[in-house]
């Protein structure tokens, strides 16, 4: 009985007994974070459905023959950067340092804008060499497929991502939201820029 | 909470948007050398998850957060992908046995 309520006692006085946050952060954070955990889900889903079919069929189209590496270059270039600009501006939020930030979130905003630019031109491209979602010139229909739903699934994130910087923007400029919505708003961003990188590997490089 | 510099203290992130596009510029270029398909898989994956811990890391300041939240983040993404390699890895490399 004795070690039980000792035991009881160590549970209340430790970090999970309550009164305390666990985790260091606030529950907004907090639930960002685990968002994003269960949006690795959809991606990976989506990754690992194209590592399976691409090696069951065991052909697949020369990916650099097909889209510029150039133009995916630079659409990554720009992502990162985009990255770059919300890490200054969240950072300018936290120190008071609040002419920096409506300019870089706007920076950032602009960025996602141009990724989106350089990805409408690449469909674009695409479907005028008559790609379609289950059919295209080169013969295995998954190819098309898996660039279409993967590559639209992550730009409608950067879509989603631009209108809640915008929306960010506004917010902060009326003074309505504190350093840490702006915080939230980054580390959304960066999981964009985050799937991007394993996109930009899978489905162009390898 | 960023413990170095207070003032003017964007190095870091200066440092991490240099870093990560320096890896893309290797990747690009392991792309261009033609080397065997494998190894060339191997590579730019081992790349992409350097890439991934440092957006992680610097730019989304889990270095920085109470371990507690660190682990709760990154141990279902291992766990997530164990639980997808063992659900869909052996039909893939059943269809890949098959075709040999």
């Amino acid at each position: 009985m004795s070690t039980e309520a000792a035991e009881q006692e160590r549970v209340l006085s430790s970090e999970w007994g309550g009164g305390r946050s666990p985790f260091g952060i606030n529950w907004p954070k907090l639930m960002m974070w685990l968002f994003l955990a269960q949006d690795t889900l959809t991606f990976a889903g989506l990754l690992s459905a194209y590592g399976v079919m691409r090696l069951s069929i065991g052909r697949w189209p020369h990916q650099a023959e097909i889209f510029s590496l150039y133009l995916v270059g630079a659409m990554t270039f720009i992502l990162i950067c985009s990255s770059a600009t919300m890490a200054v501006a969240v950072a300018a939020s936290k120190r008071g340092d609040h002419s920096k930030v409506v300019p870089y979130l706007l920076l950032t905003a602009l960025g996602g804008l141009l990724f989106l630019g350089g990805q409408y031109y690449e469909w674009t491209h695409f479907i005028h060499e008559g790609a379609r979602l289950f059919t295209n010139p080169w013969g295995i229909p998954q190819f098309s497929a898996t660039f279409f739903i993967t590559t639209g699934f992550h730009g409608a994130h950067v879509a989603l991502g631009v209108l809640y910087l915008l929306a960010t923007v506004w917010r902060w400029r009326r003074g309505r939201i504190q350093p840490e919505s702006v915080e939230i708003a980054g580390l959304y961003w960066h999981f964009v820029d985050l799937v991007w990188v394993f996109i930009f590997t899978l489905l162009y490089l390898i | 909470m960023a413990e170095q510099g207070h003032e003017g203290g964007y190095r870091i992130y200066a440092v991490t948007w240099f870093w990560l596009l320096a890896i893309t510029v290797l990747e690009l270029a392991v792309v261009l050398l033609g080397i065997p398909k494998v190894l060339l898989a191997i590579t730019l994956i081992v790349m992409a998850i350097l890439k991934a811990a440092l957006i992680i890391a610097y730019f989304m300041h889990l270095r920085y957060e109470k371990l507690s939240l660190v682990y709760a983040v990154v141990v279902p993404m291992f766990f997530l992908a164990i639980v997808l390699f063992s659900g869909v890895g052996p039909d893939a490399l059943s269809v890949f046995n098959l075709r040999r």
